[in-house]
């Protein structure tokens, strides 16, 4: 099966590639890229003019909620969501039920996602059995059964002696850590960001303290015990400087923000409007002004959606028993478009952030249209105007703040491995 | 005379200043009802009024219910220990069920803030009151309390009303700040920093002091709030007896304040902690007349919101 796309830009930062140019796709690998190529008998066209043609998008914080969750969303369900966001790979957290704390359980979403899959889904490991965060998992044989990184998301590692063997005995393993860095005790029942807002409308704050402390623990965690470390969702200022600091120092942090932190703030929780409660929680114009300072400058290495699927009995409740968390596969990308018209980043520093960067962290052997490799490509149109309308989105749970928002930018074709698996009506 | 246009009270920031005056003003008429031998007229004959109770409450769910009779309505007490939520019914679900027996008038406290909007999203056509929403709003109580200071000095006007205690977890203090602020009142904020909540002073026309010396220094209000053990946790303060010794009311700091100043306090009253009993019961005190007032100031409430013309 081969797959000429035509006359799109072709983007691709792993190569420093940015031209008006031809990808010919031959068996599920990139054969040739060039100009004036001629699609061989039987081969499928795809004219690509005026649209972006990327290395496939990569979400590296992904809950699909397979297995045990299945009511919010499935592998099935949620990669497809991801096709039609634009993703050919989702890394998916490991907080389902059972918990991925084994072998058995990530052969099975490995095995399903390649059966049923719409998109290529790489588990997370957790780093302690069943997330009690007292006894470590067995990281070795999580990664031998393709876990391509080990993380307790949804919670933190409290116990700072347990994070620091996790780190030594993952570096050691050649597995990586994914932090979600949040002190609880300063957390207590707060439902929100502390702040202004919050004193308003008389929700329990969470301070931007809380988030900045954990990561401050981690990073000087991961320094000292010269192990890499990736940081997820990163909300705050405070964050931003700490992981700027320690890059400077020649610490191997990494780390990710979503797109809802750099496109809303805790205003959004005004009206209790339980679509705009997350952890972390939305924070303020200053922290959005310097998430968009540290994807400027490299602090922030990827873009990921932390997509949360609740079932909407979950969130249609009085604001302090909603649930945590928004989807976000299917608008990622618009999203992040506004960061490349706001002049924040350039188009190949976005791709970079939403696909090269998140396969190098994680070793995905994706990320790039190099000749050779797996043919994952996103055919981006740059133009196409839509609203976020909750009836038309794929994912099984429609738990948004951006539900009516009128957006610019879609995946026009989704391509895994040479497959188109998403086209755009 | 000025319209009311809203089905729901849920909070005095959603109110503007024609409506809050309209409030009071109608409060002043109603108390004439409850000076009466008979106190009881035909206004709400034919509405139903339940009173949705989902945290305790003695004072404010027996006003709301005295001044629903009053007015001649039909009034259900429903509390969480005789309803579905201890089988664990959601709030939403309660709230169809209850608008499926076509009641008027809601009125609910609930320790969730905000949950009373989400209660007015699901019951179409049925006005919410708010007797109470989790550290949000509490606004019959900021009523009642304007109207207090209204009758003991004729304006709310300039006034400088001192507000000391647990700022962050006070629905009152809110209350008082959105509305004595829109009536022109000067708001003094004190209390530990512990209990005073990021921006506090951009509520409103407020202050946020020191000290409780400086926020009650010639106030013409002083107004104590209830250390609420409940709410707060146990990090906010060593203990009650050095709280009463620099954030407690005493007949000596109170001579800081105005010679005629009046002191209130939402209740129920820690004596000895926030506010010594010889200020309680002191002739600066206007407590219990707080508590009179909050029946007309109910009553204009449930007359409001039911769109209801005065005879």
């Amino acid at each position: 099966m081969n797959l000429l796309i035509k006359g799109g830009r072709v983007i691709d930062p792993s190569q420093k590639l940015d031209d008006t140019l031809d990808v010919l796709v031959d068996n599920g690998v990139i054969k040739e890229i060039g100009t004036g190529l001629k699609a061989p008998a039987g081969a499928e066209t795809i004219d690509a003019t005026g649209k972006y043609v990327v290395p496939g998008l990569i979400d590296m914080h992904v809950h699909l909620r397979d297995p045990g969750l299945e009511y919010k969303e499935d592998i099935v369900s949620g990669t497809r969501a991801a096709a039609a966001g634009g993703f050919t790979s989702v890394v998916c957290m490991p907080n389902t039920k059972p918990v991925i704390d084994n072998k058995a359980i990530a052969g099975y979403i490995i095995t399903k996602a390649r059966n049923e899959g719409a998109a290529n889904v790489f588990p997370v490991g957790s780093i302690t059995y069943g997330l009690d965060g007292e006894r470590m998992s067995e990281m070795g044989e999580l990664k031998e059964a393709g876990c391509v990184a080990v993380s307790d998301d949804g919670k933190p590692v409290k116990n700072a002696e347990l994070m620091r063997r996790a780190l030594e005995y993952a570096r050691g393993m050649g597995i990586l850590v994914i932090t979600h860095a949040e002190e609880l005790s300063l957390v207590g029942a707060g439902v929100m960001n502390e702040g202004f807002t919050s004193t308003e409308i008389g929700l329990k704050g969470i301070p931007r303290i809380a988030e900045d402390i954990a990561t401050a623990r981690d990073v000087m965690l991961a320094e000292y015990t010269c192990s890499p470390i990736h940081v997820a969702h990163v909300s705050t200022a405070g964050s931003v400087r700490v992981i700027r600091e320690a890059k400077a120092r020649g610490v191997r942090v990494t780390c990710e923000t979503a797109p809802h932190y750099f496109t809303l703030t805790d205003d959004a929780v005004r009206g209790y409007d339980t679509n705009a409660k997350m952890n972390p929680p939305l924070r303020e114009a200053a922290d959005v002004a310097a998430i968009k300072a540290g994807l400027a400058d490299g602090t922030i290495d990827a873009i990921a959606t932390d997509h949360a699927p609740h079932h909407r009995d979950e969130k249609d409740v009085e604001f302090d028993a909603a649930m945590n968390g928004i989807i976000g596969l299917e608008t990622s990308l618009p999203l992040s478009l506004r960061l490349v018209s706001d002049g924040v980043l350039t188009i190949d520093q976005l791709i970079e952030k939403m696909s090269c960067n998140p396969s190098n962290i994680l070793g995905l052997q994706r990320g790039t249209l190099v000749a050779g490799s797996i043919a994952d490509i996103t055919v981006i149109d740059p133009q196409a105007a839509w609203t976020v309308d909750p009836d038309r989105l794929v994912s099984k749970s429609k738990n948004s703040p951006f539900l009516g928002w009128n957006v610019t930018g879609a995946a026009s074709a989704t391509i895994l491995a040479g497959n188109v698996v998403y086209t755009r009506a | 005379m000025a319209e009311f246009k809203h089905k729901d009270i849920i909070a005095l920031r959603d109110l503007n200043k024609e409506e809050i005056e309209l409030l009071l003003s109608t409060a002043e008429s109603m108390r004439e009802i409850n000076s009466r031998d008979i106190k009881k007229v035909p206004t709400l004959r034919g509405k139903t009024i339940i009173n949705l109770f989902y945290e305790a409450s003695t004072r404010t769910r027996t006003s709301f219910e005295i001044a629903g009779k009053r007015l001649s309505a039909d009034t259900v007490n429903i509390t969480p220990s005789s309803s579905s939520a201890t089988k664990g019914e959601t709030l939403a679900d309660t709230a169809l069920n209850l608008l499926a027996m076509k009641p008027d008038i809601i009125v609910m406290r609930h320790a969730v803030s905000g949950s009373h909007y989400f209660l007015s999203s699901k019951m179409p056509g049925c006005s919410i009151i708010n007797a109470g929403d989790g550290t949000h709003e509490h606004p019959s109580q900021g009523l009642l309390d304007m109207l207090t200071m209204k009758d003991r000095f004729g304006r709310l006007d300039g006034l400088k009303v001192a507000i000391v205690g647990d700022i962050t977890h006070s629905r009152v203090a809110r209350s008082n700040i959105q509305g004595l602020t829109k009536m022109g009142s000067q708001v003094f904020l004190a209390g530990p920093p512990t209990m005073m909540p990021p921006g506090a002073e951009r509520l409103g026309n407020v202050t946020v002091c020191a000290s409780m010396k400086e926020a009650i220094q010639d106030a013409d209000v002083v107004m104590m709030l209830r250390i609420q053990q409940e709410r707060q946790g146990k990090t906010l303060m060593p203990n009650a007896r050095e709280y009463s010794r620099y954030f407690g009311l005493n007949p000596e700091n109170l001579k800081l304040a105005k010679p005629d100043a009046m002191v209130m306090h939402p209740g129920p009253i820690n004596r000895g902690v926030e506010m010594s009993s010889y200020v309680v019961d002191g002739g600066q005190s206007h407590i219990l007349k707080q508590v009179e007032n909050g029946v007309a100031v109910r009553m204009a409430m449930l007359y409001h919101v039911c769109g209801g013309e005065l005879e």
